[in-house]
C-alpha cells in the first residue's frame, strides 16, 4: 500500500473494487485513480494509436491517459476517467484499447512502426484505393485506435432535463468561486454555485495552503457549510457547467447518481440543466501543463501538481523515490509538501538549466535521466516524476462565443480576453491570477461589480491567504535525443509530429490541429494544446501569441448522449395525442396509426377479417352502402370571430367568402404568397361575426400560426380575433345513404334535406347536449359532421354505433377515408405538396382575380400558368388485374426512363372496392386534354411498369348527387 | 331526450384522477368552465368596464386574478375565463350577453385538460419540467409554456398549488410527465 | 437565445418560431398596377446584412404575438423587440 498519513478520505470505511478483475479496497472520498495508486496500480491504459503503457497523468478532468470502462453490462461506461470516478462500493472497471491484457498488449507492436504512423497517416496511407476504404482500411483502424467499447445494450438508466433561474452563477468552487459565492450569498443574490468536483474546494483541498489561519481545505469546508445554509444559494457539487449559449443559458450536467452502483429508483443517472442567468463568474480555475522529453508518457511521470494532489487530498504516495522536474515555483510546492510526508525528492530545475533528457521502465517509471546545467547526466531511480510547466487558465467555457484567448507573458499562458461573453467576468486561477489571495480577492470584487449591474448590494469580506508569484521561465520542450516526446498524451501526439506539420507546411494552428489530431480527442487538449502551440512557435521562429490559438466548444468536458436525449426515449419520445374515441376504437381493437402526435384508428378489424384490406373494403363499401362513421376530430378548427372576420377569410382564402351566408358552410383554398397552395377546408359562418375554419390534420398549427401573421402583422387594424378550438369538440363525420336517419335517432331537431340542405351548418342538441352540425361530406356520400363538447366524444361514438345498428354502419378508419376521397378526386396531403398550385390540382377557376388574397398574384406569374404544366388527374390500370405503385412516374410507350421523358407522377394511390381495380391520382403535364389516353407508369425502385389510362379524377359519382340526397 | 351523453374526463375517467407521489399531488381537475375573452377592436374600455360590473378580472399580462369569475392573461387583449362548470356548463351563453359586440367569446372548457398541483417546494417540482421561474414569479403569475413538447399554461395559484392547463388530447402523455417527474423527486 | 418580449419579459426562444426579415411587413397591394414585379421582388429579394437585422418572430408556445426582433446576427445580440402589430401600424399598415 502506498498510503501515506492525511488527506480527505475516510478511513474509517473501506470500499471494495475491482480494476481488470483483480479486488482492490478504496475509501470515501477516494476516485478511482487515487484508490489505484494507493495499491500500487501505476499502470492504467493503453495509448490510442501507440499502445504506449499509460497511466495517470492529473488529478481532475482533463485526464488524458487514465481512461476506462466503468461498470458492467448494460451500465457500461466506454471513456471515463479514472481520476473523476468516485469510488463506491462494488464499483468494476476495465483498461480498454488493449488485447488480450493491459499488461501484454499485442498492438503495441504499433510502437515498433511508429515511423509509419507519423501524423497525417491517416491522410498518405489510406488514400488509395478509394474503394478499400469501407470494407478494409476503416474497420483495421477501428480495431485498432480505439477507445472502450459499447455495451450495445439499452441504457437502463433514466436522464432528467431540467430548468434553473439565477442572478450570478458561479463555475468553480475552488477558492475564487467560493469567495465570490460568500459574498454574493451574504448579499441576498440568487446564486448557483456548480463544481464538477464531488467535494468543493478546488485546489485548496489538494494544497497546504492556509486561508484565513486555518488550512484551506477546513476554510473551503466551513464555507460550503455556510453557504448550505442560505435559502438563496443552490450547491451544485458533481456538476459540470458544460457550455455557455446566448444570452445568460449555460448547459449544465449534473450527475446525481454516478457516485451509486446504480440509481435509486424513479431517479435519474444525470440530470442536463438549462441555467438562466443574469451575470456570471468564471471560476474554473487553471491546468497544468508538461515539459515534453523523450518518453515522457510512462506510468508514474504525472504533473507535479497531481503527485501533490494525490498525498495531500488522498493520502497516496505514488512511489517512495520522486522527482520534480519544473520550471515555476509552484513545482517546488510539490517538493515541499512531499518532502513533509517523509518522501526521498530530487528537484530538477528547469530555470536553472537542468533538464529530465529520459526515462525508462517498460509498465511503469523506474529511472529518468538528469541533464544538469553544470555538465554530465545522471540516472535517479524513482517510481514517480513530477512535471510542471505552469498552468494554463481553464478558460474553455469564456471561449464558447468564440472570444480569442490573449497572451500573457507575466504566466506564460492564454488568458481569457475581456468581454469574451457578455455577463460573463473570470475570476481567480481562470483569469491567470494564481495566487490564493488573488483567488478570494477577484472572486470577492467580481462578484461585488456583477451584482452592482444588478441594483444589488455586496461588500468583500475575504481573508488573507499567500499571494506568491509564479515565477516562471518558459520551457516547453527538452532538446534532446532523438525518441519521441508526447504534446498530447490522449491523441499520441510527439514533438515530432509538430515538427512534421511544420515541414509539410501546415503550421496554422487550425491545420496543426487537424493534421496532427492535436487536441482533438476528448480531453480537447486540455494539457497538451499550448504545449503544441509552443512548439510550433519555436520552429516557426514567431512569438506564441503570433502562432495563434484555437478556441473550445462546448461540452467541457463529454456529455453522455443519454443526458441530452433525456426521457425524450421509446414511448417517450414524443407526447401522443389522443382522440375522443379512442378508448372505444382501443376496445374494438382498432388499429391506430400515427399522424404527427395523434393516434388515428386506421382500420377496425372485425372478427374472421385477416387483411387490412377487408376491412378497409368493407369500411367502405358499407359506407357507402349505408352508412359509416369516422371521427375527424384531428382536423384543425380555429374560432375567427370580428366584424372584419368575412373580409379577413376573403384576404386569407383564395375564393370568395364574404359573400357567404350565416348557417352556411364552404369549402376554401389557402394559398401562400408564393402561389403555392398551402392548405385547403371547410369554414362555416355561425354567426354574423362568427366563423369556424377547419384545416388539414396536419396543417393545424401552421395554418393558426398563418392567420395570426396575417391580421397581426399584415393587416393590423382589421376587427378579427382568433383561437383554435381543435381540442374542444370531438367531432365525427357520418356518411352514407342512411346518415341522416342515423342521426335523425339522435339530434333533437329536424335536419331534413329541406330544413338542413347541403353546406349547411348550425347549433343544435344530441339528447340534450349542446352540439354543432355541418353538411359537409370528404366521401362524396350524403354526409354530416357533428360535434359534440370534448367530453362527451366518447359517449357520443358509443351513441353513433348504437344507433347505427340497424342500418349496420360501420366504424371506418383513416384507410377507408383515404380511398373514398381519392374515388372522389378529393386532393389530400399527397396532392397539397407545397409544390402544387391551385391550377395544378384543377381548382384554377376557384382563384378569385376581382379581389386582393395571399398568393393570389403570385399563382398568376409565368410558368405557373403554362398550359403545358402539371394538371391532377385519374388513373386506372388498362388490365384491372395489375396495381399501380405512388411515386411511380408516366412514361409514354417505348420511351426510356430517363428524366427527359418524365410526364409526371401518381400521388395516390388506392383499390378502389367500389369499382374493383386499383386507382390513383396524379400530376401529368397538360393532363387536363389527355383523357382517355394510354401510358405507362413505372416505379424503377418498386420494379413496376403499367399500362394505365388516364381519366376523371372523378371516379365515383362525378356529379355529386349523392352528396345533395 | 333518451339518455344524455355521460362525460368523461381527460384521462378518460368517471371520476376525476388524482395521484400522491410523495410530496406531490397531481388531481385531474374537470370542474371548471373556460371560455376566452377578446376584446373586439378598440373596444377594450369598453369590455374593462363591463368585465368590472361582471366581477370578472381582466388582469396583465402573466397574471392570474380572482374575483366571481377567475381570469387569466392569454395575449393581448385576450384572457381565459373561468368559472365553475356545475353552473357555467355553457359558459359563452353565460358571457356573449355581458359583452354583446363589444368583444369575441369561444368556449375552451373541453379543450384543456386541467392538473392542480400541490406540493411544498412548487420549484423544486416545476424545474424539471419546465421553464417559468416560478421562484421569481409568486401567487398569480400565469403563463404559457412548454412542458415536454406540450404548450401548457402555468398559473401559480398560491405559495403550494399551480393549475397546469394542457391540451386534452394530450392528457395522458401530461400525466406521464408530471408523475415522472414526481418520481425523480423521491 | 433570449427574447426580451415587450410584454412578457424574457422568454427562451424555444417558445418561438423564427420567420424571417421584418420587411414582410410591407405586403405589396395585389391590385394596383405592376402588383407582379412587387410581389416578385416582396416574395424572394432579401438582404443579408452581416450585422443588424429586423426580424418576425412569433411567439407560439406564449402568447401568440408576433414580435419584432432586432438582432445582430454575427454576435446573437438582441437590441429591441417590438409587438409586430405596432410596428405594422407605425410603418403605415392598416386594414
Amino acid at each position: 500500500m502506498s498510503r501515506i498519513s492525511g488527506g480527505q478520505i475516510d478511513r474509517s470505511k473501506s470500499l471494495r473494487f475491482s480494476f481488470d478483475g483483480v479486488s482492490y479496497n478504496g475509501h470515501p472520498g477516494d476516485t478511482l485513480a487515487s484508490a489505484l495508486l494507493a495499491n500500487n496500480v501505476r499502470l492504467m491504459g493503453r495509448s490510442f494509436k501507440y499502445h504506449r503503457p499509460r497511466g495517470v497523468i492529473s488529478a481532475g478532468s482533463e485526464e488524458p491517459n487514465a481512461i476506462v470502462e466503468l461498470r458492467s453490462g448494460a451500465r457500461q461506461e466506454p471513456n471515463t476517467r479514472a481520476t473523476v470516478i468516485e469510488l463506491f462500493d462494488g464499483l468494476t472497471a476495465q483498461s480498454q484499447n488493449r488485447w488480450p491484457s493491459l499488461k501484454f498488449d499485442a498492438m503495441a507492436i504499433n510502437d515498433r512502426l511508429s515511423p509509419f504512423f507519423a501524423a497525417g497517416f491517416y491522410y498518405k496511407t489510406f488514400m488509395w484505393p478509394a474503394a478499400f476504404w469501407e470494407k478494409i482500411y476503416e474497420p483495421i483502424i477501428r480495431r485498432a485506435a480505439g477507445l472502450g467499447s459499447l455495451s450495445k445494450q439499452d441504457d437502463p438508466d433514466a436522464y432528467d432535463k431540467g430548468f434553473l433561474h439565477c442572478d450570478l452563477l458561479i463555475i468553480g468552487a475552488g477558492p475564487a468561486g467560493l469567495s465570490a459565492a460568500l459574498t454574493a450569498g451574504r448579499a441576498g443574490a440568487r446564486v448557483i454555485l456548480a463544481d464538477e468536483d464531488f467535494r468543493m474546494g478546488g485546489r485548496l483541498n489538494a494544497e497546504t495552503l492556509e486561508v484565513g489561519g486555518t488550512s484551506g481545505a477546513d476554510w473551503a469546508a466551513k464555507a460550503v457549510l455556510e453557504l448550505a445554509t442560505m435559502p438563496n444559494v443552490r450547491l451544485m457539487p458533481r456538476t459540470t457547467v458544460m457550455g455557455a449559449f446566448d444570452h445568460g443559458i449555460y448547459g449544465a450536467v449534473e450527475r446525481v447518481s454516478d457516485h451509486l452502483a446504480q440509481p435509486l429508483p424513479g431517479k435519474p443517472r444525470q440530470i442536463l440543466w438549462r441555467i438562466y442567468t443574469a451575470r456570471t463568474i468564471l471560476a474554473a480555475g487553471a491546468t497544468e501543463r508538461p515539459i515534453a522529453f523523450e518518453n515522457n508518457d510512462r506510468p508514474g511521470i504525472m504533473l507535479a501538481g497531481a503527485l501533490r494532489a494525490y498525498a495531500n487530498r488522498w493520502g497516496v504516495a505514488v512511489g517512495q523515490r520522486v522527482a520534480v522536474f519544473t520550471n515555476n515555483d509552484d513545482g517546488l510546492r510539490t517538493v515541499a509538501d512531499l518532502k513533509a510526508k517523509g518522501l526521498n525528492v530530487t528537484l530538477i530545475d528547469a530555470r536553472k538549466g537542468d533538464e529530465v533528457i529520459d526515462s525508462a521502465g517498460r509498465l511503469g517509471l523506474k529511472s529518468i535521466t538528469i541533464r544538469r546545467a553544470a555538465g554530465g547526466t545522471e540516472t535517479v531511480q524513482v517510481e514517480a516524476l513530477g512535471v510542471s510547466g505552469g498552468w494554463n487558465p481553464n478558460l474553455n467555457i469564456a471561449s464558447n462565443h468564440r472570444g480569442r484567448p490573449v497572451w500573457d507573458d507575466q504566466i506564460a499562458a492564454f488568458i481569457p480576453a475581456p468581454e469574451s461573453i457578455a455577463g460573463l467576468s473570470c475570476v481567480g486561477a481562470a483569469a491567470g491570477a494564481f495566487s490564493t489571495h488573488a483567488a478570494l480577492t477577484t472572486g470577492a470584487s467580481h462578484a461585488i461589480a456583477a451584482l452592482a449591474d444588478l441594483g444589488i448590494t455586496a461588500t468583500a469580506d475575504t481573508p488573507t491567504a499567500e499571494d506568491a508569484p509564479l515565477k516562471l521561465t518558459p520551457a516547453w520542450y527538452v532538446h534532446a535525443g532523438k525518441g519521441r516526446a508526447w504534446v498530447d498524451q490522449q491523441n499520441d501526439v510527439t514533438v515530432k509530429d509538430v515538427k512534421l506539420a511544420k515541414q509539410e507546411g501546415f503550421v496554422s494552428v487550425e491545420h496543426l490541429k487537424r493534421y496532427t489530431t492535436l487536441g482533438m480527442a476528448t480531453d480537447q487538449g486540455k494539457t497538451g494544446n499550448v504545449l503544441g502551440l509552443a512548439v510550433m512557435a519555436e520552429l516557426t521562429g514567431k512569438t506564441i501569441p503570433q502562432t495563434g490559438t484555437t478556441i473550445y466548444r462546448p461540452p467541457y468536458t463529454p456529455v453522455a448522449m443519454g443526458a441530452l436525449g433525456g426521457r425524450a426515449r421509446g414511448a417517450d419520445f414524443k407526447p401522443t395525442r389522443q382522440t375522443p374515441s379512442h378508448k372505444w376504437a382501443e376496445e374494438q381493437g382498432a388499429i391506430f396509426v400515427e399522424v404527427g402526435y395523434w393516434l388515428r384508428t386506421q382500420w377496425l378489424p372485425r372478427a374472421g377479417e385477416t387483411t387490412w384490406r377487408q376491412s378497409v373494403d368493407r369500411e367502405v363499401l358499407q359506407t357507402r352502402k349505408s352508412a359509416g362513421i369516422c371521427d375527424v376530430t384531428t382536423l384543425g378548427k380555429i374560432d375567427i370571430q370580428g366584424t372584419d372576420a368575412g373580409l379577413f377569410l376573403d384576404r386569407v382564402y383564395a375564393n370568395t367568402f364574404g359573400s357567404l351566408a350565416v348557417g352556411k358552410v364552404r369549402y376554401g383554398l389557402m394559398l401562400r404568397e408564393d402561389g403555392m397552395v398551402m392548405d385547403d377546408g371547410t369554414t362555416a359562418r355561425m354567426g354574423q361575426n362568427e366563423y369556424v375554419m377547419t384545416t388539414t390534420t396536419a396543417n393545424a398549427v401552421p395554418v393558426f400560426r398563418h392567420l395570426e401573421y396575417c391580421r397581426q402583422v399584415l393587416w393590423p387594424d382589421l376587427d378579427v380575433q382568433l383561437i383554435s378550438t381543435t381540442e374542444a369538440w370531438a367531432q365525427y363525420s357520418v356518411a352514407g345513404p342512411n346518415a341522416r336517419k342515423l342521426l335523425e335517432k339522435l339530434v333533437d331537431q329536424d335536419i331534413s334535406d329541406a330544413a338542413f340542405p347541403y353546406m349547411a351548418c348550425g347549433a343544435i342538441t344530441v339528447q340534450g347536449t349542446r352540439a354543432r352540425l355541418f353538411r359537409i361530406s370528404f366521401s362524396g356520400e350524403l354526409a354530416y359532421e357533428i360535434a359534440v363538447p370534448t367530453r362527451y366524444g366518447d359517449a357520443m361514438i358509443r351513441a353513433l354505433v348504437e344507433a347505427g345498428r340497424e342500418f349496420d354502419a360501420v366504424v371506418y378508419g383513416t384507410e377507408a377515408l383515404g380511398v373514398m376521397r381519392v374515388e372522389k378526386g378529393h386532393v389530400a396531403g399527397n396532392e397539397l405538396n407545397g409544390q402544387s398550385t391551385a391550377l395544378n390540382m384543377g381548382l384554377g377557376k376557384m382563384v378569385s382575380r376581382k379581389k386582393d388574397s395571399i398568393g393570389m398574384v403570385l399563382s398568376q406569374r409565368e410558368g405557373m400558368t403554362a398550359p403545358n404544366g402539371y394538371r391532377l388527374v385519374g388513373v386506372k390500370p388498362v388490365d384491372p388485374a395489375q396495381s399501380l405503385t405512388a411515386g411511380a412516374h408516366f412514361l409514354a410507350k417505348g420511351a426510356a426512363a430517363v428524366a427527359e421523358n418524365d410526364g409526371g407522377w401518381l400521388t395516390s394511390v388506392v383499390y378502389s372496392p367500389h369499382l374493383g381495380h386499383s386507382i390513383g391520382l396524379g400530376y401529368l403535364k397538360s393532363g387536363d386534354n389527355r383523357k382517355g389516353e394510354r401510358l405507362r407508369s413505372v416505379n424503377l425502385l418498386a420494379k413496376t411498369d403499367v399500362e394505365v389510362e388516364i381519366v376523371s379524377p372523378h371516379f365515383f359519382d362525378p356529379e355529386g348527387e349523392r352528396l345533395r340526397g | 331526450m333518451a339518455n344524455p351523453l355521460k362525460s368523461l374526463s381527460p384521462l378518460g375517467q368517471v371520476a376525476a384522477q388524482s395521484d400522491t407521489i410523495g410530496a406531490v399531488t397531481i388531481t385531474e381537475n374537470p370542474g371548471t368552465a373556460l371560455a376566452s375573452l377578446a376584446a373586439r377592436m378598440g373596444c377594450y374600455a369598453e369590455v374593462a368596464s363591463l368585465a368590472a360590473s361582471a366581477g370578472m378580472p381582466l388582469p396583465g399580462p402573466g397574471r392570474a386574478e380572482t374575483a366571481t369569475y377567475g381570469a387569466f392573461w392569454l395575449g393581448p387583449e385576450q384572457w381565459m375565463i373561468e368559472a365553475p362548470f356545475a353552473t357555467h356548463e355553457d359558459i359563452t351563453a353565460v358571457l356573449k350577453p355581458i359583452y354583446g359586440e363589444a368583444a369575441s367569446i369561444t368556449e375552451q372548457t373541453d379543450a384543456w385538460v386541467r392538473f392542480d398541483v400541490t406540493t411544498s417546494n412548487l420549484s423544486a417540482y416545476f424545474e424539471r419540467l419546465c421553464n417559468f421561474d416560478l421562484h421569481k414569479a409568486g401567487a398569480g403569475a400565469a403563463t404559457r409554456t412548454v412542458i415536454e413538447h406540450l404548450g401548457c399554461y402555468v398559473i401559480r395559484r398560491s405559495d403550494t398549488l399551480v393549475s397546469l392547463l394542457g391540451p386534452r388530447s394530450s392528457a395522458h402523455s401530461l400525466h406521464h410527465a408530471l408523475v415522472t417527474a414526481a418520481k425523480a423527486l423521491l | 437565445m433570449i427574447i426580451h418580449h415587450p410584454l412578457l419579459g424574457p422568454r427562451d426562444s424555444q417558445e418561438f418560431v423564427y420567420l424571417g426579415d421584418a420587411a414582410l411587413i410591407h405586403r405589396p397591394d395585389g391590385m394596383a398596377e405592376g402588383a407582379l414585379d412587387k410581389f416578385i421582388d416582396y416574395t424572394y429579394l432579401r438582404d443579408n446584412p452581416a450585422g443588424q437585422h429586423r426580424e418576425l418572430w412569433y411567439h407560439e408556445q406564449g402568447d401568440r404575438s408576433w414580435l419584432v426582433v432586432t438582432r445582430n446576427i454575427v454576435s446573437h445580440e438582441i437590441t429591441a423587440v417590438e409587438l409586430a402589430r405596432d410596428v405594422a401600424r407605425t410603418e403605415g399598415r392598416s386594414k
